[in-house]
């Protein structure tokens, strides 16, 4: 039995604006599942489906085999952490921890260790008798976190808990919320637009756009085989490089070819699958990303990274050998992916093609 | 270029046209009959208590006070708790037919008064309220509840949601998030409230002139109006009962001038 | 949404709309129920006959009835128009105040926390001191010092109403356009005027709406004299139910100022936008 199940699920807002269409997903007990996309994306609204904060217009909601479409958040048993934090500001931090606690009737005693148990997990123990207002924007978040463990509920749903803060203390807190996730084994729904985030903390993720699901596998299912374009340049970072299949070859006419700035490795002008000429160098430490304008029609740009120790400069005429094993083929009409060994074209034909141009 | 050397003259005069009359009416309580409207009547040679003497002694303006007090107390005493429950559910529970209530509501605050005086001065005499506190208090409420709703639903609104919810998701129910989360974040927006609903019945006339029959229970606006001379219109002893009626609201206008400010702008337009 | 939550909001919202009904919508129901008699108190032993719209046809036909709606309306106007644009003008300047502003709103706001009746009888007064002029004794000239105290006391509230709009505006905005060589004026044109058009709206609806209710500060003012020179329709309603006590004829007129007045509110809220009113759905 799943923690928690969505089973076609669809929120349409009065004005007739859809901002989630037809999605079913499953989450198991213990998972860290990452909805990921681009705003308006409708990922903080499923988020809110399932917290109750808004009722779904289609489908059902169900939490540990039980239907919860129609029961209030109040009585669903899911701690929520929202983005900016929420906090209570005219109670102390033991006040905001405790509250949660006081609406079950547990005797003061019990709260009260309870409080000061998470309270030691987050090392905000110094902080109990603080308002929110005189806390840093980091102490706020694990006030925050705190809250939402204080009830131990069936799941934690988080809505981009890590936005607000500045990116060091970001990653900081990345790395303390998968240590966190091992340490409880609860069950987590994650929102956030970042892709690093999700493909760092995430044992599923869940990518969508416009209201729908594009594909739900786990990280590095997603980096190795996108399941259409947009999931393609969406995961990974500097973007997945895709061009019209006939710039490389003609029998590649009716595809798109991805190629990831790691897979491309650049040889003098006359070798190499395509040519062209160094725009920009963005240094970025250990490495260099390369823009170069292609000779081709219509006219495109190619993402490389390279090491930083190569000697590149803008001007540069170079070429582009693409990496077979990492090529990645989409339909040119429908943008999904192609097998690549339908596709699959042998070495010398994109040579001897390239030759008679 | 030269606007900007003009202007703090330019809003000095407009500071001082608009508390000129002020300033004369209150000169004026204190000068001498005789000296009124003579040729020193901005600048009178001495100044005289005689005229706050009389309303207090021989015109009971000190009972008028107490009636308005009372009145305007009770009114908001009422309004406000009542009011603020039905802003609270007009403003965040997502009821059918919400919109035409607050739209009511609205309306409703823009009757015209004298329109509800035959009705309800015929009401009040059937039930034996005229010239009464409660003869008072019930027609105050009819403009007085439009108005703190108006004001409150417009407070609300303001708060940031997401703190109700996460009570919501603490397993807070709504009245329990009202009482608990709500209303104590709410004391700027209750107060002012509170004063504005205090300052409404307290300048209001033309229901206390109505349902009101002699000295006992008029309120203090519309015992000034009626102070009547002899022989001429006793204008020192007008100006000085004008002077008391503006008292206190001036006092809770230096007071809270800021949140009134606030108070009004975030009832009357959105965001 | 919810049934659960559709009960609690009504349950919520019923005492105080109880009291409104009660205070408010019954006595409008009663007012349209007694206009269709003949009840006057001075006369009790005539009791109180059903007469049906013999009351509107009397009001419809009578030269007093339609003067103080033409009194009315003409305030109204010259009154409303006085109060937006200076109301405006003060906003604008105040905005542009660095420091100070409190000073300012203080004393902006004391002419309108002041009681209407105060007003009337300070202005009364100031007008009153002998200057050669008598100017309450002429039907015309005693519309000035009324229109003046209604000015005086509303413009500060138009002012802070505005000035709130007026502060919601970005300032990059202005700043873009002076990149862009706009003047003063085409700024005000431009950008101030159109973007304030939401609260202007407000607050000509408001004041529109409170002119035609106008009684307090005539009736202290001039009484409605010269004669019935300056009566508004209010004081007329007033004079008719309270002096003559003609009940009957008296809830029929209040019954047709609330209808205009109605039809006032409607149309402005219409205008104002529902939007204005209820948040979008979530």
């Amino acid at each position: 039995m799943a923690a928690i199940s969505l089973e076609h699920v669809g929120k349409r807002f009065t004005g007739g604006i859809a901002a989630v269409t037809d999605v079913s997903l499953q989450i198991a007990h213990g998972e860290l599942l990452v909805l990921v996309g681009p705003s308006g994306s409708g990922k903080s609204t499923v988020l809110r489906l399932i917290a109750g904060l808004d009722a779904p217009t289609s489908g059902r909601i169900v939490i540990e085999g039980e239907d919860v479409t129609e029961i209030p958040p109040q009585q669903r048993d899911l701690a929520m952490v929202f983005q900016s934090y929420a906090l209570y500001p005219h109670k102390t931090v033991r006040e905001n921890l405790a509250f949660g606690l006081q609406m079950r009737r547990i005797d003061a005693a019990r709260i009260e260790e309870r409080v000061r148990e998470v309270a030691s997990t987050l090392g905000i123990e110094t902080l109990l008798d603080r308002r929110p207002a005189a806390l840093s924007g980091g102490q706020r978040q694990r006030v925050a976190l705190g809250r939402a463990m204080v009830r131990s509920p069936r799941a934690f749903l988080l809505d981009e808990p890590l936005s607000n803060l500045d990116p060091v203390l970001r990653i900081e807190m990345r790395t303390e919320l998968t240590l966190l996730h091992r340490r409880l084994g609860a069950t987590m729904v994650y929102v956030t637009h970042d892709q690093e985030e999700a493909m760092t903390l995430g044992s599923r993720i869940a990518v969508m756009r416009d209201g729908a699901l594009e594909q739900v596998a786990a990280p590095m299912e997603l980096y190795d085989r996108p399941v259409n374009t947009f999931v393609a340049s969406f995961i990974g970072s500097p973007a997945m490089n895709i061009w019209p299949g006939a710039m490389i070859a003609s029998d590649w006419e009716k595809l798109l070819v991805g190629i990831r700035p790691h897979d491309i490795e650049l040889t003098s002008a006359g070798a190499g699958d395509a040519a062209g000429r160094v725009e920009i160098l963005e240094p970025l430490g250990p490495t260099t990303l390369v823009h170069v304008a292609l000779d081709a029609v219509p006219p495109s740009r190619a993402r490389v990274v390279v090491q930083a120790n190569s000697r590149l400069a803008i001007g540069d005429r170079i070429g582009l050998s693409l990496r077979r094993d990492h090529l990645h083929f989409f339909d040119e009409t429908t943008g999904r992916r192609v097998r690549f060994d339908e596709a699959r074209p042998r070495t010398d034909d994109l040579r001897r093609d390239r030759q008679s141009k | 270029m030269s606007w900007r050397l003009l202007r703090p003259w330019a809003i000095a005069m407009l500071v001082g046209v608009t508390l000129f009359p002020l300033y004369w009416a209150a000169v004026a309580s204190f000068t001498p009959e005789s000296q009124l409207f003579g040729q020193s009547a901005l600048a009178p040679t001495r100044l005289v208590f005689d005229h706050y003497r009389a309303v207090f002694n021989e015109r009971s303006l000190g009972t008028a006070v107490l009636n308005s007090l009372v009145v305007a107390g009770v009114t908001t005493l009422l309004c406000v708790p009542i009011g603020a429950l039905c802003a609270y559910a007009l403003a965040r529970v997502p009821f059918r037919g919400r919109t035409l209530v607050l739209t009511s509501v609205l309306a409703i605050s823009m009757f015209p008064q004298i329109s509800i005086v035959s009705p309800l001065y015929l009401l009040l005499r059937e039930l034996r309220l005229i010239d009464t506190y409660t003869g008072l208090v019930l027609p105050y409420l009819t403009f007085a509840m439009p108005l703190t709703i108006w004001l409150l639903v417009g407070f609300f609104r303001q708060l940031p949601r997401e703190i109700e919810e996460a009570a919501l998701m603490d397993g807070a129910g709504q009245l329990r998030t009202l009482w608990a989360i709500v209303l104590p974040l709410s004391w700027p927006g209750l107060g002012t409230t509170a004063i504005l609903t205090f300052l409404y019945c307290w300048n209001e006339f033309l229901f206390a002139l109505c349902f009101t029959l002699g000295p006992e229970r008029y309120t203090v606006p519309v015992a000034i109006a009626l102070f009547r001379g002899q022989y001429q219109v006793p204008w020192g002893q007008i100006l000085a009962g004008a002077l008391i009626a503006t008292l206190p609201v001036a006092l809770l206008v230096f007071v809270a001038q800021r949140r009134i400010v606030a108070g009004l702008t975030s009832g009357a337009i959105k965001g | 949404m919810r049934r659960g939550e559709a009960r609690r909001g009504w349950l919520m919202a019923l005492p105080a709309l109880a009291v409104i009904a009660l205070i408010a919508l019954g006595p409008v129901l009663w007012a349209v129920w007694e206009s269709l008699y003949l009840h006057d108190l001075r006369m009790p032993w005539l009791g109180r006959r059903l007469i049906g719209l013999r009351n509107y046809v009397e009001a419809l036909s009578n030269p007093r009835f339609w003067e103080a709606i033409g009194h009315t309306v003409a305030f109204a106007a010259v009154s409303v128009t006085l109060e937006i644009v200076l109301g405006l003008a003060l906003a604008v300047a105040v905005d542009s105040m660095t420091r100070g502003r409190g000073v300012v709103r203080t004393a902006m706001l004391l002419p309108w926390a002041v009681p209407t009746v105060v007003v009337g009888l300070v202005w009364r007064f100031m007008f009153e001191t002998p200057t050669g002029l008598i100017w309450f004794a002429d039907p015309l000239a005693a519309w000035v010092p009324i229109v003046l105290a209604d000015v005086w006391k509303t413009t500060p509230f138009v002012a802070v109403l505005l000035l709130a709009g007026l502060q919601n505006i970005e300032r990059s905005l202005y700043e873009a356009a002076q990149m862009d060589g706009a003047t003063a004026w085409r700024q005000f044109t431009g950008i101030t005027l159109p973007l304030l058009k939401p609260a202007l709206l407000v607050a000509l609806v408001f004041r529109t709406v409170d002119a035609f209710r106008v009684f307090d500060v005539i009736y202290v003012m001039t009484g409605g004299g010269p004669g019935t020179a300056t009566e508004p329709i209010a004081m007329y309603t007033f004079s008719v139910l309270l002096e003559n006590l003609r009940f009957g004829y008296g809830s029929a007129l209040s019954v047709m100022i609330f209808g205009v007045t109605f039809l006032l509110a409607l149309v402005a809220i219409r205008l104002m936008g529902r939007g204005a009113l209820v948040e979008p759905a979530p």
